[in-house]
């Protein structure tokens, strides 16, 4: 099973990238006021 | 730096526009396609004697017509109308969303001409052959550059929801082409994988799975979470519950694929990690599905009078219904019945025609008329009638293909006293034909929903005018 040398790492890395994701939205605020942007979008057009 | 489509004061849905008309015309190609070898199933003889027309050949046209055309339309369409809207800012570039669009179309149609002359990698969902590739690799990319663009160029602070999902799809689908179409090529429309036996078998059902996870599901999600509160103008039930649901759903899906080779040269260990992984997905999948339908709550009613909002909400009861049946299948012994019969082209269908094809054709109706300058579509009473023959079709289909995937799995199984097998696999098939009748039925009805939406698209395009949108100016906004 050879090919799973490629595939664990790559997700490996990949969950990496879910993580920075993660950790972007928590600290740069996109979590903030979370109950008010559900709402918006009904109000933007 | 200032980028150009910040300072444009207008969307662009020209491609929308392009986006969702093609997704209707594909829809009706895909799925006549399905309707041909539902019968030539039942009837082999419809192939005519004609290779061009062989049941091995319309297959995966059928499957590439659906998913890539009609699906992907459907999501190209909708995520660059949705960006646009949740950012309040013009899609970064015109040229190259102009670029994905048409690429994405040439793409299409070097399908629906290969494919039956024989050209194919013997990759299920991953047909396609190399120089077909190289050009999804183009267009991939470039979309990708209109989607993210437009998101790092936005005028709204918060990233709604459904653009995560969108995203996410985008990114996942552009590694997993990467991956599994690795190939040498010896020759023009001729290439080996570059991984041979079990391994070629592995990254294919890990890319196969994770199509299934990334596109057929999470870019869907992205619609079901903008267009059920749009048309149910309602907040969706929880959005702190969408956020939990988008992660959980991207952290667990990557290893669900092994559950396609359970009981083969896979070893044993990498089975049940795939099993393992299937049944957790049920978590996250049902968190989506229940904050989908709560989004109603309190506004039941309004099911009764809205065909649209039935189609959305039906979609995600299908949703319910395939992320329960599919970690159930992938138990290893549920699998060892249900394998390689019918139940599996039922379970499916139940995602595809259900959840797949609902949310899309509901959001089709709740878009068309917008891009269109019109309050509804044409007729809503043929939206009515859609809602109902898709719904009949789709219940017909999937409880035939039930009954004879799990009277296969019986027969294939049954052995007499004396070890000798009780049926030969012909006398399975001939049990079969009346199920396949049965499918073919359903299959037409969901087929004949889709031509009166055609229909009704045409007239409402023709009735209205393509009209300009203007973003609503800075001030109106929160958070800027």
């Amino acid at each position: 099973m050879d090919i799973l040398f490629l595939l664990i790492p790559l997700s490996v890395i990949l969950v990496f990238f879910i993580l920075g994701g993660l950790g972007w939205a928590i600290y740069r605020g996109q979590f903030e006021d979370i109950d008010a942007e559900g709402e918006r979008i009904l109000r933007d057009d | 730096m200032i980028f150009a489509n910040t300072r444009a004061t207008t969307y662009n849905d020209t491609v929308v526009r392009q986006f969702a008309i093609m997704t209707v015309v594909w829809g009706v190609v895909g799925m006549l396609v399905g309707v041909i070898i539902a019968a030539q199933l039942a009837w082999p003889d419809l192939n005519l004697g004609i290779p061009w027309l062989s049941y091995g050949r319309l297959r995966p046209l059928h499957t590439n017509a659906v998913i890539f055309a009609f699906g992907c339309c459907g999501l190209m369409g909708t995520s660059l109308y949705v960006v646009q809207r949740t950012c309040q800012v013009r899609l970064f570039s015109d040229k190259l969303a102009a670029f994905v669009f048409w690429g994405w179309q040439a793409v299409i149609v070097a399908a629906a001409v290969s494919l039956p002359l024989g050209y194919t990698q013997g990759k299920e969902y991953a047909e396609l052959e190399w120089p077909i590739d190289i050009l999804i690799t183009l267009v991939w990319v470039a979309y990708a550059f209109v989607f993210f663009g437009t998101i790092g160029t936005r005028k709204v602070r918060h990233i709604y929801v459904a653009n995560w999902f969108y995203g996410a799809f985008i990114i996942a689908i552009a590694m997993l082409h990467l991956v599994n179409n690795a190939a040498i090529p010896v020759g023009f429309m001729k290439s080996y994988s570059a991984y041979a036996g079990v391994q070629d078998a592995m990254v294919q059902w890990w890319y196969g799975h994770n199509a299934v996870g990334f596109l057929l599901t999470a870019g869907f999600l992205g619609m079901m979470y903008y267009f059920i509160p749009k048309q149910a103008e309602r907040p969706v039930y929880s959005y702190r519950l969408s956020i939990v649901h988008f992660w959980a759903l991207i952290f667990t899906y990557m290893w669900a694929g092994p559950h396609h080779l359970h009981y083969t040269a896979l070893p044993d260990w990498t089975q049940s990690v795939g099993m393992a992984f299937s049944l957790i997905l049920l978590a996250p999948s049902w968190g989506g599905m229940i904050n989908g339908i709560m989004t109603l709550s309190g506004a039941w009613h309004k099911l009764r009078d809205d065909p649209i909002l039935r189609f959305l909400i039906v979609s995600l009861s299908f949703y319910g219904m395939s992320t329960f049946e599919g970690p159930m299948m992938s138990i290893k012994t549920v699998n060892a019945l249900s394998h390689y019969t019918d139940w599996t082209i039922g379970h499916v269908h139940s995602g595809a025609l259900g959840w797949v094809g609902l949310i899309t054709i509901g959001s089709m109706y709740y878009l068309i008329p917008r891009l269109f300058g019109q309050k509804q579509m044409y007729s809503m009473k043929a939206v009515e009638v859609h809602f109902w023959t898709a719904t009949i079709g789709i219940v017909i289909y999937i409880a035939a293909m039930w009954i004879s995937g799990v009277m296969q799995g019986l027969m294939w199984r049954a052995v007499n006293t004396d070890g000798t097998l009780t049926y030969t696999f012909v006398e399975s098939v001939k049990a079969t034909f009346p199920f396949y009748v049965l499918r073919l039925t359903g299959g037409l009805l969901y087929f004949g929903g889709m031509v009166i939406m055609l229909w009704n698209t045409y007239k409402t395009v023709t009735a209205g005018r393509s009209v300009t949108v203007v973003i609503p100016a800075p001030a109106a906004m929160a958070h800027a």
